[in-house]
């Protein structure tokens, strides 16, 4: 009984010294994101004086009136968001289409299929071939440079097809060949509802992927009216390229430094939106396709 | 008993033929499903595998208007042409390092992250640094990168400003070629731990309670069963995720590292993807067949060290990939 006592004193330690990591961790992470939105509600002045903390310095809403003026912003708002929706749709379509039979147990040549999709995730061409393939396409410069070449991720492929084949029983597949159901029918009378929350999970993953990604539209487009909003991102955040034009400030050179600045704020904060609205939901999904696709298919 | 090799051809079908015949039944019976599969495989070859096959111009000196297929063979020019370049001695060591040190702090820390929060006892604040640091996985890497030179500002960011209050001076450029390795993995870290700590949390749910009841009686401390029952517990799945990382030692992703990039630090910033990029792409000077021995080399060597790196694991611990 004398370990008995003495043991939640050596605990009691372990949970102070994990709570204040704990603390620490989640410090560090918050901290930046706040600044960040405390920053794009605050004055131009008060931006570039870096006197925001976590609070707005004065508070106002110029930032964001500037992002909404800005043109190309908004252009490349659309068209990320053209390539989302329009890349998510096929990307499922194509993915279920692979995932479907391949969650069949037993289909002759099942393992060929798979072992095609896995090569994929270990070897590819390369930058280069993969430009050449899409010139002789006619494809550069096309939405459908930034909807097809990417239309299955191996690993979404395999979230789906161990979901089918853990939650979907295979008798009700047998049941349903002998009612005279052929596949084609159970893929879209069955297998789809019932795939609902992994189609979800899915359509997540990739609907983020595109929403954040810049590689194949930096590779693949150059016609300023097509980029994407990650782009047009690129050359006010990184290239710090600001149409001065645009920003319909005074001529004053330290108001129009900080008003720039503020201006990186408020679009960091408007880029992210559509994910910051999904993700209370997007979290708990994204959370379940983890969990799927961690059990060895 | 024994089956004499005369004895099993006498017999009408041997097991193998049978097995032939019923596949051929049954790949006929669902024939629907090789119709639904078409159209991934199609683009399976347009997509991925016609591009393996354009990875020849490596060994080609790429012609623009005869294309891949018309273009001179000449065999592995571009391949020494890289290795005796001098570049090679500073690209590829930049990218074994850089990508070695995200392996090095981007390893460990989601998993102590996960052994800490499954301590917590309280729901509803685990919920909540959940929560929180899950956050960073969805920034687009150009949002990341652009929080990052708003923040480490030396005039106006948070930590510039807060620098200058503390230690009286300006900080040091983090951007430049001294903090630049520091700065993109530990971003990295920042961004991606809450997320990894996922995979360990749901390992470490699977625990049998009873364990712990059993070394709490046996006078364990709670670090001691920590050691002893979590630890062991999301060893496979941390094994399984080193294998997976090793395949990409000697790459760095494009996005990120091109994103950080200027003229201060391109000495240790300059990797292999950004290099390839640099030597494909740039207009004018580009130079496809070059671009694509590099990057065909970088690939191998990647396939390589999995297949190694595999093959030990599964000596060793029995846990492999395939």
């Amino acid at each position: 009984m004398a370990t008995k006592v003495k043991t939640p004193l050596d605990d009691k330690i372990y949970y102070i010294v994990t709570g204040v990591i704990l603390f620490l961790i989640t410090v560090i992470v918050l901290l930046p994101l706040v600044n960040v939105v405390a920053n794009s509600f605050s004055e131009p002045a008060a931006v570039i004086a870096g006197r925001v903390k976590f609070w707005p310095v004065n508070f106002s809403l110029r930032g964001y009136e500037a992002v909404f003026e800005y043109k190309s912003v908004m252009v490349g708002y659309r068209n990320s968001f053209v390539y989302m929706f329009l890349g998510t749709f096929i990307n499922l379509i194509m993915t279920m289409l692979a995932a479907y039979p391949l969650a069949k147990p037993n289909l002759p040549y099942k393992n060929t299929v798979m072992m095609l999709f896995t090569f994929t995730m270990f070897f590819g061409g390369g930058m280069i071939p993969n430009y050449l393939l899409l010139r002789d396409l006619k494809m550069l410069n096309t939405v459908w440079s930034m909807v097809i070449p990417g239309a299955i991720s191996t690993y979404n492929m395999i979230i789906m097809r161990t979901f089918i084949q853990n939650s979907i029983p295979n008798e009700l597949a047998e049941a349903a060949e002998i009612d005279g159901c052929n596949e084609f029918f159970y893929l879209v009378r069955i297998v789809l509802p019932l795939s609902k929350a992994v189609i979800a999970v899915v359509a997540l993953y990739y609907a983020v992927g595109h929403w954040n990604t810049y590689f194949n539209a930096f590779l693949y487009l150059n016609d300023p009216d097509k980029k994407p909003l990650q782009l047009v991102l690129r050359e006010i955040l990184i290239l710090n390229s600001i149409n001065e034009e645009q920003l319909l400030m005074s001529d004053e050179n330290v108001a129009q430094q900080g008003m720039a600045d503020l201006l990186k704020y408020s679009i960091i904060i408007v880029a992210s939106l559509p994910v910051i609205i999904m993700y209370p939901f997007v979290q708990r999904y994204f959370v379940k396709g983890v969990m799927i696709g961690s059990v060895k298919g | 008993m024994n089956s004499t090799p005369a004895k099993s051809a006498a017999r009408p079908l041997t097991l193998k033929q049978r097995q032939r015949i019923s596949r051929h039944k049954l790949a006929r019976r669902y024939w629907r499903m090789y119709v639904l599969l078409a159209l991934p495989i199609l683009y399976l070859l347009i997509f991925k595998y016609y591009p393996m096959f354009g990875v020849q111009i490596a060994f080609r000196k790429f012609d623009p208007v005869g294309g891949i297929w018309n273009s001179e063979w000449v065999g592995w020019h571009y391949f020494e042409k890289f290795f005796t370049s001098s570049k090679f001695k500073r690209v590829v060591p930049n990218t074994i390092i850089l990508s070695l040190y995200s392996l090095a702090a981007g390893f460990p820390v989601p998993i102590m992250l996960a052994l800490a929060l499954n301590t917590v006892r309280n729901e509803r604040i685990k919920k909540l640094i959940q929560t929180i640091t899950y956050v960073p996985h969805f920034i687009s890497v150009v949002v990341l990168v652009g929080i990052l030179y708003q923040v480490f500002n030396v005039r106006s960011g948070l930590v510039g400003v807060a620098y200058n209050a503390v230690f009286g001076k300006n900080m040091p450029d983090l951007f430049g070629k001294n903090y630049f390795r520091h700065i993109y993995v530990w971003s990295g870290v920042w961004q991606s731990m809450g997320w990894s700590s996922i995979i360990y949390m749901a390992a470490l749910s699977s625990v049998d309670q009873e364990l712990h009841e059993a070394a709490q009686i046996d006078g364990a401390s709670r670090f001691q069963r920590v050691l002893h029952i979590d630890l062991p517990t999301i060893l496979p799945t941390a094994v399984i995720l080193l294998i997976m990382n090793s395949g990409n030692v000697m790459s760095v992703g494009f996005e990120k590292v091109y994103l950080m990039q200027n003229s201060l630090n391109n000495r240790v910033s300059e990797v292999i993807s950004t290099y390839t990029y640099k030597i494909g792409m740039t207009a004018g000077t580009s130079d496809f067949s070059y671009s694509t021995a590099i990057g065909l080399f970088n690939s191998v060597i990647n396939l390589i060290i999995l297949t190694l790196v595999n093959t030990v694991s599964k000596k060793i611990s029995s846990t492999s990939l395939w």
